[in-house]
């Protein structure tokens, strides 16, 4: 039996802790991969726009940091390979720079791989049936003219490809999660894409890791009791050659990883335990064992794979109008009376100007309004401050700039006790509607393609 | 009656206009009392006053979970929702607040 592949993740999401890969292989340094995930679910619809403006901008910019943080470990002799699906819109641009990077770092022996194949944009913009709205049913040619991206959820067959042929950095556009673990497990134990047993366990082991920190205790209940909670670490599997794996974190890192933490993880962001649809497998976690493997170890066994369904998922966007939210404090007695109020006045203060929403939203932010109406112990007067959060939604953008400039006058015009306005004017947001579909892996060609990192 | 968070922890996550709430039990007598107790129409009256649709139950035995799966609870959710709370992060906290009758054997 090989010994097991170390597999960390340094990146739950584009905005997380930017110098978390340079200290797990500082923390580390045998561990065989890095993967870092930057795409949410609309995260190419922000891409599209940023890059409408600047042609260079379709990929999580913050990766190529992430790869010249690195440059000190790799010339110092350090093996850890990475894979990302950091080339969002334009893995091919993405390779590209790292590849500057690691050249002008005397780094031109490390092989970048870009993959892509996932864009079916012009797939769905010239079906004339078919793509429903797998949420609701919906008829795609009620929004096809208004289609931004459009990207399946590739698996991990081109990064098992492109690491078999030698890249040391893997970057992709848009991938199932868990292909960025289950990629490097493919290439390191020679599975085929047929072994669904090890696949489904390799597919759990990247699930549990693709959020960062919170395999270990990140986003957890009982977060305010575990151990140094103010540096929790990044997390590490090590996946076994039955795709099984122990759960744990760098040694010296703060949180925990613990039965609690591995299970509340498993269960993120999932629908039917039993059938776990990812490209790679279909994969069930009510076979699955969590047992405690030591301090801050944990050991996920018993996943059960079947093969995937012949359709990859796709994850669409589509422009859906503009939206704000402005926000001010409000302290003082009946504070949350006199922000309901003052919130209703800017509304009617609008609708008299002629602006119209199509939707618009009051709420006082201390009283439970996450889940209003839910499980608020206290009653609205017994609080003396609250946070008035104004919204509002629009087909097009006038109304919603308009609003924008409501919000400030409440200084003056408001009751005594407004304050914490500092932040300035809400800024307008488009909205992007997500339509989730589905299509036929015919349709789809995931490719990849070393850069020559010998030359510019 | 105690919060359903002294017996059980949780946590929840969002898919589109839907969210995942996965519930466990601190012990295994508490996971018996929410295999037995909390029911699709117990976590939908609790979701109510967010609009919730329908709620499915899946049991994890092995996790000694419980998984609700809650469709159109987030207005609209992701880039969409006007809600403070857009992705159902708070969720798993809501309901651990839920008041439940359990009662441990002596």
């Amino acid at each position: 039996m090989p010994p097991p592949l170390k597999i960390a993740n340094a990146s739950g999401f584009w905005g997380d802790q930017p110098d978390a890969a340079a200290r797990l292989v500082a923390a580390q340094p045998d561990l065989g991969f890095l993967t870092l995930d930057y795409l949410a679910e609309v995260s190419l619809s922000i891409m599209a726009i940023v890059r409408s403006k600047d042609p260079s901008a379709g990929y999580a910019r913050d990766f190529v940091d992430v790869v010249r943080s690195l440059c000190p470990f790799w010339s110092a002799g350090g093996a850890t390979r990475v894979v990302t699906n950091a080339g969002g819109l334009d893995p091919d641009a993405c390779a590209r720079e790292c590849a500057g990077v690691l050249r002008a770092a005397g780094l031109s022996r490390l092989k970048v791989a870009a993959v892509g194949g996932d864009d079916v944009l012009p797939v769905l913009g010239s079906a004339t049936g078919g793509f429903a709205n797998l949420e609701t049913g919906a008829l795609l040619s009620t929004v096809a003219p208004r289609l931004v991206t459009a990207n399946a959820y590739l698996g991990a067959g081109a990064i098992a490809d492109a690491l078999r042929a030698g890249a040391d950095v893997v970057i992709t556009g848009r991938v199932a999660d868990p292909s960025l673990t289950v990629g490097p497990c493919i290439a390191h134990f020679g599975w085929s894409p047929a072994d669904f047993g090890p696949i489904a366990g390799a597919t759990v082991a990247g699930h549990l890791i693709e959020c960062g920190t919170q395999a270990c205790g990140g986003f957890s209940t009982d977060w305010l009791d575990l151990p140094d909670n103010l540096s929790i670490g990044f997390p590490i599997v090590e996946v076994s050659a039955d795709g099984s794996c122990v759960v744990t974190k760098a040694a010296g890192t703060g949180g925990a990883v613990t039965a609690q933490t591995v299970k509340e993880q498993l269960l993120y962001e999932i629908g039917d335990p039993g059938n776990y649809l990812s490209p790679d497998a279909a994969v069930s976690f009510l076979t699955l064992r969590v047992e405690p493997a030591g301090a801050d170890r944990v050991r996920v066994s018993g996943a059960t794979g079947r093969a995937p369904t012949d359709s990859y998922k796709v994850s669409a966007t589509y422009r859906d109008g503009y939206k704000a939210h402005g926000m001010v404090t409000i302290f003082g007695h009946d504070a949350v009376k006199k922000a309901r109020r003052a919130g209703e006045g800017v509304l009617l203060r609008l609708q008299g100007a002629g602006c119209l929403y199509r939707e618009h939203l009051i709420e006082c932010l201390g009283t439970g309004a996450s889940v209003r109406g839910i499980a608020s112990r206290m009653s609205d007067t017994q609080l003396v401050e609250t946070v008035l959060r104004v919204s509002v939604a629009a087909d097009s953008r006038e109304p919603v700039e308009r609003f924008a400039k409501e919000i400030a006058p409440l200084v003056t015009c408001g009751p005594q006790g407004v304050t914490g306005y500092a932040a300035g004017r809400p800024r307008v947001l488009p909205i992007f509607g997500f339509w989730p579909t589905l299509v036929s892996r015919s349709a789809v060609s995931p490719t990849f393609r070393i850069l020559d990192g010998t030359r510019p | 009656m105690i919060p359903l968070r002294e017996i059980a922890f949780a946590r929840s996550g969002d898919k589109g206009s839907s969210a995942n709430v996965a519930v466990f039990g601190r012990t295994p007598e508490a996971y018996r009392w929410l295999r037995d107790h909390l029911t699709e129409g117990a976590v939908e009256a609790h979701f109510r006053p967010l609009g919730v649709g329908r709620v499915t139950r899946y049991d994890v035995p092995n996790l000694e979970a419980l998984n609700f799966v809650l469709t159109d609870v987030l207005a609209g959710g992701g880039s969409r929702s006007l809600r403070v709370d857009s992705q159902g992060k708070a969720l798993g906290m809501a309901l651990l607040e839920l008041q439940v009758d359990f009662q441990p054997k002596k």
